[in-house]
């Protein structure tokens, strides 16, 4: 939406555009804009990469690898590096554990993680949701007990996002089981090769290996892993959930998508049914974006922490835009989306595959899970109610 | 970019708020459509006084040169409280086709007379057989003398009802869309209420003296580029209009007791209010996107751009309009009642300018939003 954007801000996105595309490897854009999962590697090398040019951690303080950034430079940033098809940095590093110690961390704490965690030396894992703690996350029953120096772990925590990646896990385990709810939480770091740790694959319906189930029994963690004070971790968590007002919106990812459709739609595209729904969901992006930026323009007046009902609108609206654009593409494949394959190899012979054959159905199969996660849909429009309707 | 309201915006809505919730209660409005006018002299005064009347306009026509943000704030404050008043007829839609395509001496003639709340005008242009097309039209213009002459039904002609001026498209010899000046004295008109309350009229013209608006051959591309500022004022006056009929019904659920309880607490009721507050926002972003595209000098772009905010306010204020109701229950159905008065203008600013079909086939024809690069 260039014309919401000032000429600063415009010329900004070209840098950041310019920069991704010359410094981050070909090869490993290339795989992601056919539809691909980048590897280990790729996300590594790309934060690496970033790091070097303080691009990976903009919004961390400047001190640890931050930017002085606008808010909406901020945006530009991953809005561009999506559309270049570059791996953003490690979610769980750059824009949740790390604020986190950096903002409630001592010193130590800091020092330790910090340079590591921007310069993914360390993947970090969110151990976060619970087989009964998903929407409900304050009733969550894994326990740390003191010990000495140590906090011993037993618990299980699920949905863990490329856990069989991960080093290290960021976990809200209960300290103190008399407290109220939210009240006898705490946030520790746990190395996930400790004696104890348990990581199990769950495969999801799209075929993949993305989430585990990570369970923790008599695991020892010294103390000071502990990140702040003791059973404030339910703060320092809801600071991290609400550190982003307007990332779930995905605008990136969408755009991406209907380019992809557009690109591989052919003679659909003069098709007046298939047209209008493009048009629509084009439509609708466009009021997203600019409710993204609505918001962005009014972060300065708002404190932190102060409820948004608007970003609720992004995450409700921008995962339900993802998944029809996911939708749309399977639509655009028809037929040649249905066989499962692991790749595009065909026998000789046989037809090259149309693009997407392979990732279609899967990827809208996976992102039914985006009105799931971040809070799911319903939550998110209770969020709203409550807003509006002050109860 | 600053996406939110100066100062100067801020107050100018706050002044127009303050005038439209004194003289706007819904009585007073009921009152006011059932009147031989269907409108308040006194008010367009007013709005002749607040500088209302020549907004857009150049200063050495009496005009404030005002831009698309002050013409969204005064929308925006229309939608809220319903106005009746011939406002988008005569200023933006009349006075902004003579502003564009007048020639210096017509745009003398009459511009401050709008501005001063002397003149009103009308521009008809849709009919029987057109639809939403500018250029499907069967209105003919040929020249006599030193004037022209035009032939031709048009239909739902907003303010055509009292405008003392009509801005009337038709086919000239060359087989362009011109537009022409007709004296209001000089048509047969079929006035009426619309169905949300403001007053229009289809308008018969036979031979009917005429004189060129400008030069005839290029009336098209004023048309579109004044339409482009109408439908980006209608984005706004929904969006105004929305907001209230949400906030009609979010006071009306805490307050309605049924089985003992205010009915807010039911959450199947909870979730389609936030439903409507998501409707509301993406409605107001791309209102906003509308009034940000209309500095735009790529005029392909800027019209996709208008077109799209049409597309979803227009998608929205049919949730919105409708839940209202819905949600309302009974009393939402009744003229009394102002919900329903809130769908009735939604529903009409829904086939203004283009409908969503006719929107969704014409921004996809231009290929969409999305490109890359």
């Amino acid at each position: 939406m260039d014309v919401a954007l000032s000429k600063d801000d415009r010329a900004f996105a070209e840098r950041m555009r310019e920069f991704f595309t010359s410094e981050i490897p070909a090869e490993i854009r290339d795989r992601l804009a056919r539809g691909e999962h980048p590897t280990r590697e790729d996300v590594v090398t790309s934060q690496r990469i970033l790091n070097a040019h303080q691009l990976a951690v903009p919004h961390w303080p400047l001190e640890w690898g931050g930017q002085e950034w606008t808010p909406v430079q901020r945006h530009l940033w991953a809005e561009e590096m999506t559309r270049a098809h570059v791996p953003h940095p490690i979610v769980f590093n750059t824009a949740m554990v790390g604020p986190v110690i950096a903002t409630f961390g001592n010193q130590e704490v800091k020092e330790r993680f910090l340079p590591a965690t921007a310069n993914a030396d360390i993947w970090w894992s969110q151990g976060f949701s619970e087989p009964n703690a998903g929407s409900d996350l304050a009733s969550l029953k894994t326990t740390a007990v003191r010990d000495g120096d140590e906090y011993v772990v037993n618990g299980q925590k699920t949905w863990t996002t490329l856990a069989q990646y991960g080093d290290w896990i960021f976990c809200l385990v209960r300290t103190d089981p008399s407290a109220q709810k939210q009240r006898g939480i705490s946030f520790l770091l746990v190395d996930l090769r400790s004696p104890g740790v348990t990581v199990r694959p769950i495969q999801l319906i799209d075929g993949g290996h993305e989430v585990n189930e990570v369970f923790f029994e008599d695991v020892r963690v010294p103390a000071d892993q502990l990140v702040g004070e003791e059973n404030k971790g339910w703060t320092y968590a809801k600071f991290l959930l609400g550190n982003e007002r307007t990332s779930n919106a995905g605008i990136g990812i969408i755009k991406n998508r209907i380019l992809r459709i557009k690109r591989l739609a052919g003679p659909l595209l003069d098709d007046a049914l298939f047209r209008a729904r493009l048009t629509r969901l084009e439509v609708e992006t466009a009021a997203l974006e600019m409710s993204v930026l609505r918001v962005l323009a009014r972060e300065h007046s708002l404190p932190p922490g102060t409820p948004d009902p608007v970003s609720s609108v992004l995450k409700l609206r921008g995962s339900e835009l993802q998944q029809e654009a996911s939708e749309l593409l399977v639509d655009v494949l028809g037929p040649s989306a249905l066989a499962y394959r692991e790749d595009a190899a065909v026998p000789d012979g046989f037809a090259p595959l149309p693009e997407g054959a392979v990732d279609a159905l899967p990827t809208y199969f996976n992102w039914r899970k985006a009105s799931i996660y971040a809070g799911s849909n319903e939550v998110q429009r209770q969020i709203i109610a409550k807003a509006i309707l002050k109860f | 970019m600053d996406l939110e309201l100066t100062d100067e915006q801020r107050m100018l809505g706050e002044t127009l708020a303050g005038l439209l919730e004194k003289k706007y209660d819904a009585n007073a409005r009921l009152a006011l459509i059932e009147s031989d006018l269907g409108w308040s002299r006194e008010l367009w005064r007013q709005y002749a006084e607040l500088g209302l009347l020549g907004l857009p306009f150049d200063e050495q026509y009496g005009g404030a040169g005002m831009g698309p943000g002050e013409l969204a704030v005064v929308f925006e404050a229309f939608g809220r409280s319903l106005v009746l008043e011939p406002y988008l007829a005569t200023v933006v839609l009349g006075g902004g086709l003579v502003a564009a395509a007048g020639s210096p001496e017509q745009k003398a003639d009459l511009l401050p007379r709008v501005a001063a709340g002397e003149l009103l005008l009308a521009f008809a242009s849709t009919e029987a057989r057109s639809r939403f097309s500018l250029t499907e039209i069967e209105s003919t213009a040929v020249e006599d003398g030193a004037g022209w002459r035009v032939s031709g039904e048009k239909i739902a002609v907003l303010g055509g009802d009292s405008a003392d001026t009509i801005v009337v498209s038709a086919r000239t010899p060359s087989g362009a869309v011109g537009l022409f000046l007709v004296d209001g004295a000089d048509v047969r008109r079929d006035p009426y209420r619309m169905q949300d309350g403001l007053r229009g009229a289809d308008l018969l013209f036979d031979d009917t003296p005429a004189q060129a608006l400008g030069v005839p051959d290029d009336g098209l591309a004023a048309i579109e580029s004044v339409l482009d500022v109408a439908t980006a004022a209608l984005c706004a006056e929904a969006v105004g209009a929305m907001e209230r009929a949400l906030w009609l019904t979010v006071d009306y659920l805490k307050t309605r007791v049924q089985f003992g309880q205010p009915i807010s607490v039911f959450q199947s009721l909870q979730h389609r209010a936030a439903n409507m507050y998501v409707s509301l926002e993406q409605a107001r972003s791309m209102a906003l996107l509308a009034r940000l595209a209309l500095a735009d000098d790529a005029v392909e772009q800027r019209r996709t751009m208008v077109r799209a905010a049409k597309l979803q306010v227009d998608l929205a204020a049919r949730h919105v309009g409708q839940e209202a109701v819905q949600l309302h229950g009974g009393i939402g159905m009744t003229m009394e009642y102002p919900v329903g008065h809130y769908l009735k203008r939604l529903t009409v600013i829904g086939k203004t300018v283009a409908d969503v079909d006719r929107l969704t086939e014409l921004i996809g024809a231009a290929g969409g939003l999305v490109a890359p690069g």
